[in-house]
């Protein structure tokens, strides 16, 4: 997109200003661009980014930088069971920055190993949504007619449920059917499959819509008819003009995945236990609530919260650069 | 002379962008007598809906008036506080805008917009408002008045919506109606019958209009005098037929050789050369310098300001001797 | 008029035909009901005479048909888990989930509308940053993580309220509530504010917005133009137009409150509907789950028709003969 259509469109009758010669060079383009002005120029924005990275690279290099394994069963001592942060346990050598939780695990790694978890089966879900609802709004928004109100239909129908109602009913589904030895393998799939399927139809509404602009378009027709295969069009012309709301959508879609996922772990119906995602972990320090072992549910909230929170800020400033009408 | 109903004496409004501030309006300098019509032309973006906005008080933030006064029977308006300058709007300046299919609230009816305006402006009971109010659409030329003041804007048509908002412009008794290009948004056919009606209520009422258009053909028709608008500048300021008959500015001179006349054979249209510059790449010395057929090498450094080399008459060049400035 | 709620009648009646459709898969074809219903020991040729009985080895059309029309008469077979009729089941905890829903629908509502109003009137004052701010966290907040700092506030810090269940309930015959008493009262603050939060910043986001965009339209222009008081434009135009679109938007909303109770009663421990789904979900209890989908749709089909009823009240344009004219 070129520097001059990101301009705030002007109230009636303002001027519109007109932007400086800029120089040349693609990185000097890029810091200089009116995208990277608006980051710049919004703190939240600047600490959302550096949030949401930290926590991504923890989350990836958790193996690496983990003090401890969590799901190694013999490096584990139930001893050192709810020991509280930043002390060392009374009865081994291990010091535990965020405590230990019931099973004398570290919090800390646990953290890292769940956020893992909890960032996978977002990124996965969200991919997911966005590649289905991407080709199902293209379908109908290229071809219209019986195709397009089908899908539509059904994306409306589907969007007046919440998402966790329908993953839900997805997961009930999918253990019913699933033979019980594989449900523990399948798991973090089936909720992929789950929470992908119940955020698909934002997607295609959004590409529909967009589709059916850039179809009347003359650059269309014109491919149209010199006899371009509309497969080709569709790559070619028409995806590359929604990539802008798609990436908007699927920024906040991703901020949604990792609540979503939370939540259906938190429930007792998403990750198994041997694999614990932040909501699995809230749920287990759920249970200490009362008794005061207040570190196994507080940090793994925190980073939940700051991840969904960091995610959702970076979605909401995407969505304001990219759409200057909205301002 | 008598005095002018309203003076604007330097008004100039900014709008603070992130490239620095822009000046939509500069240094304008205008008066309207009691029950005139004063004509306002330009191309878009010249400026002269601005001026409009700015004489009422309704600039967007962040634009603002940076500098210069208006005066409303001698009385400074541009500063007043923001509820002195409500009461002043409706009832001693009225203003029409643009496109009546979107000036008019959707979801009350013509009676209670009409209504409601008069009762914030004059202490009628609601039968004695309700009454006027019929009285007004009447008087626009809704016909069957008393029937159709329940209905909805979207009940009718987009000319008997332009009426409704005449209507409403005048429903206090205005001085001044400040018609902001009333017709643009109209069918060719109901233009010149919107025109008529306004300028015929107004006449009426002895109120004066400051009529916006880019429409050369409706100021020759309507105006008084006219005032010429360049980038946010005066170009010219006088009697309509003088400045139709014997443009001073080589701007108007232009915009006048740019309407075709009955009778006249040619074989193109003429036209100006080049494009109004837009408000951040004004040249220095006079705006129109690059596109002036009669530019000399002072145009290229001083701006001029408005002279006034026929008495009545004001032009902002230097092809006029600078004694006579007023 | 009549033909407008007609078409949408029966707009209804295909959705919801489409969405017993699915609850009919659900309930036929995930599980076995026959093994569900019997133990191992009965033999092959016993489950074969239940199987015709139960009608299992008619066509599909007609055992779908057969579903419709036990649905209609609220016939859901019997619950695998408790061995109850799922109808009664449902209704029995429905009292619970209507109350809280209700209760945390008008919060949301209340809040949402006069803090989205105050925040587009004031879009400069730290008081509206701080709401915007606050919002924004709020929707990035999982529902469960609120209602656990909310009983850790004010159950195990303060000791003010209680932390689950539904206190005292008086039996009116056919619904008990908990809002007779004192203790029924106090347990539902917790859980009614949990659910309306959601609710709560999204009509506040929606009613800023819109109210953002009528207040730049030309009416209002014209309003302020025409001398009209501060007040009468802000309170009367501008609200009344914010409000058209909102109605639908929110209208919605509260049908979804009913389905996100899910995740506070399970927080709560309310014995709502929602817990009782997602105990099925867990013990895959195929009948519940698919009578609960039926009872979902059910609210939002009567709910989207109670709005669409309203939108013509409020809005003249769509109520002129045919709307031909309206724009």
């Amino acid at each position: 997109m070129s520097s001059q259509d990101m301009t705030p469109a002007p109230a009636p009758g303002t001027p519109a200003p007109v932007a400086p010669p800029r120089p040349t060079g693609r990185l000097r383009r890029m810091l200089d661009s009116d995208i990277f002005y608006s980051w710049k120029r919004s703190p939240v924005t600047v600490i959302a980014t550096f949030t949401a990275l930290f926590l991504i690279l923890m989350a990836l290099m958790a193996p690496l930088i983990a003090p401890h394994d969590p799901f190694n069963p013999a490096s584990l001592n139930l001893m050192d069971g709810f020991t509280p942060p930043a002390s060392a346990s009374a009865f081994s050598d291990n010091w535990f920055l965020m405590g230990a939780d019931n099973q004398g695990r570290d919090v800390l790694s646990t953290i890292m190993y769940g956020s893992r978890v909890s960032l996978f089966v977002g990124f996965m879900a969200t991919l997911f949504a966005v590649v289905m609802g991407m080709g199902l709004g293209l379908a109908a928004g290229y071809n219209g007619g019986m195709i397009d109100a089908v899908i539509m239909r059904v994306a409306d129908i589907q969007l007046s449920f919440p998402a966790i109602l329908i993953a839900l009913l997805i997961f009930g589904v999918a253990r019913g059917v699933i033979p019980a030895n594989q449900q523990e393998s399948m798991a973090i799939w089936v909720l992929i499959l789950a929470i992908g399927l119940s955020n698909w139809a934002q997607f295609a509404r959004t590409v529909r819509g967009a589709t059916m602009v850039e179809r009347e378009k003359d650059y269309v027709a014109a491919a149209r008819i010199m006899g371009v295969h509309p497969v080709l069009i569709l790559l070619r012309h028409i995806l590359p003009n929604v990539l802008g709301p798609v990436l908007v959508i699927g920024t906040i879609g991703l901020a949604l995945a990792i609540i979503e996922e939370a939540t259906l772990s938190f429930l007792g119906v998403g990750v198994p236990p041997t694999q614990p995602s932040l909501g699995t972990l809230i749920r287990i320090g759920q249970q200490y609530l009362f008794s005061g072992e207040w570190w196994i549910l507080f940090f793994p909230a925190m980073t939940l919260i700051l991840l969904a929170l960091s995610v959702n800020l970076l979605g909401d400033w995407l969505r304001d650069a990219l759409n200057p009408k909205l301002r | 002379m008598t005095e002018p109903l309203l003076s604007v004496r330097g008004l100039t409004v900014e709008f603070p962008t992130r490239h620095g501030i822009l000046t939509a309006v500069e240094d304008i300098d205008l008066d309207i007598m009691p029950g005139e019509v004063l004509g306002m032309v330009g191309e878009s973006g010249a400026g002269k809906s601005m001026t409009g906005n700015a004489i009422i008080g309704l600039i967007e933030p962040p634009g603002r008036i940076a500098r210069g006064e208006v005066l409303l029977k001698g009385q400074r308006i541009d500063n007043l506080p923001p509820d002195e300058m409500r009461a002043i709007r409706g009832r001693r300046i009225g203003m029409i805008f643009q496109d009546p299919l979107t000036s008019l609230n959707p979801l009350y009816r013509i009676s209670d917009q009409l209504v409601e305006t008069i009762r914030t402006h004059l202490p009628l009971s609601r039968d004695a408002a309700l009454k006027r109010a019929i009285g007004l659409l009447d008087d626009v030329g809704i016909p069957d008045a008393a029937r159709r003041i329940d209905d909805y804007p979207h009940q009718f048509s987009g000319g008997m919506r332009q009426r409704v908002v005449i209507a409403l412009a005048l429903c206090a008794e205005p001085d001044l109606v400040i018609a902001d290009e009333p017709t643009t948004a109209l069918d060719v056919s109901v233009q010149a019958q919107i025109i008529e009606v306004m300028k015929q209520l107004c006449a009426e009422r002895g109120a004066a209009i400051l009529l916006v258009t880019h429409d050369m053909g409706v100021i020759a028709e309507t105006a008084d005098r006219v005032a010429v608008m360049y980038a946010g500048r005066i170009a010219e300021i006088g009697p309509v037929r003088d400045v139709i008959k014997h443009a001073m500015h080589p701007y108007t001179a232009g915009l006048m050789g740019a309407i075709p006349r009955l009778g006249e054979n040619l074989d193109r249209l003429s036209q100006i050369p080049g494009a109004m510059p837009r408000l951040s790449a004004i040249p220095q010395g006079c705006a129109f310098n690059p596109r002036c057929p009669r530019v000399m090498d002072r145009c290229r450094v001083d701006r001029p300001g408005l002279l006034e080399p026929v008495p009545g008459r004001r032009v902002a060049c230097w092809l006029y001797p600078e004694e006579a400035q007023a | 008029m009549l033909a407008f709620i007609i078409r949408r009648l029966a707009q209804s009646v295909l959705v919801m035909l489409f969405v017993a459709l699915i609850a009919f898969v659900i309930f036929r074809y995930v599980g076995d009901p026959i093994a569900s219903m019997v133990g191992v020991e009965t033999r092959l040729e016993d489950q074969e005479i239940m199987r015709d009985r139960l009608g299992l080895n008619d066509p599909a059309v007609i055992q779908f048909l057969r579903f419709v029309g036990n649905a209609m008469q609220g016939e859901f077979g019997i619950s695998y888990r408790l061995q109850q009729p799922v109808t009664e089941l449902i209704l029995s905890r429905l009292p619970a989930t209507i109350e809280l829903a209700f209760a945390s629908a008008m919060i949301a509502l209340v809040f949402g509308v006069v803090l989205g109003v105050f925040t587009a009137l004031k879009p400069k004052s730290l008081l509206s940053g701080a709401v915007m701010s606050a919002s924004l966290i709020g929707v990035s907040l999982p529902t469960f993580l609120i209602g656990i700092g909310l009983i850790y506030i004010f159950s195990v810090e303060l000791g003010w309220l209680p932390s689950f269940g539904r206190g005292e309930v008086v039996d009116l015959g056919w619904w008990r509530t908990g809002l007779l008493t004192e203790t029924g009262l106090k347990s539902l603050i917790l859980p009614a504010i949990t659910l309306s939060l959601f609710q709560l910043t999204l009509i506040m986001r929606l009613v800023r917005a819109e109210m953002l965009e009528v207040l730049r339209t030309e009416y209002i222009r014209f309003a302020r133009a025409r001398g009209l008081t501060q007040r009468a434009i802000n309170f009367g135009h501008a609200l009344k137009n914010t409000l058209v679109p909102v109605i639908t938007i929110t209208g919605l909303q509260l049908g979804s409150v009913i389905a996100f109770a899910i995740v506070t009663e399970t927080v709560f421990q309310w014995p709502g509907v929602g817990s009782l789904f997602i105990t099925s979900v867990q013990v895959v209890d195929v009948p519940v789950m698919a009578a609960y989908l039926m009872f979902i749709a059910l609210v939002f089909v009567l709910i989207n028709l109670v709005v669409d009823i309203l939108y013509f009240v409020v809005d003249p344009r769509l109520r002129v003969d045919g709307g031909s004219s309206g724009k």
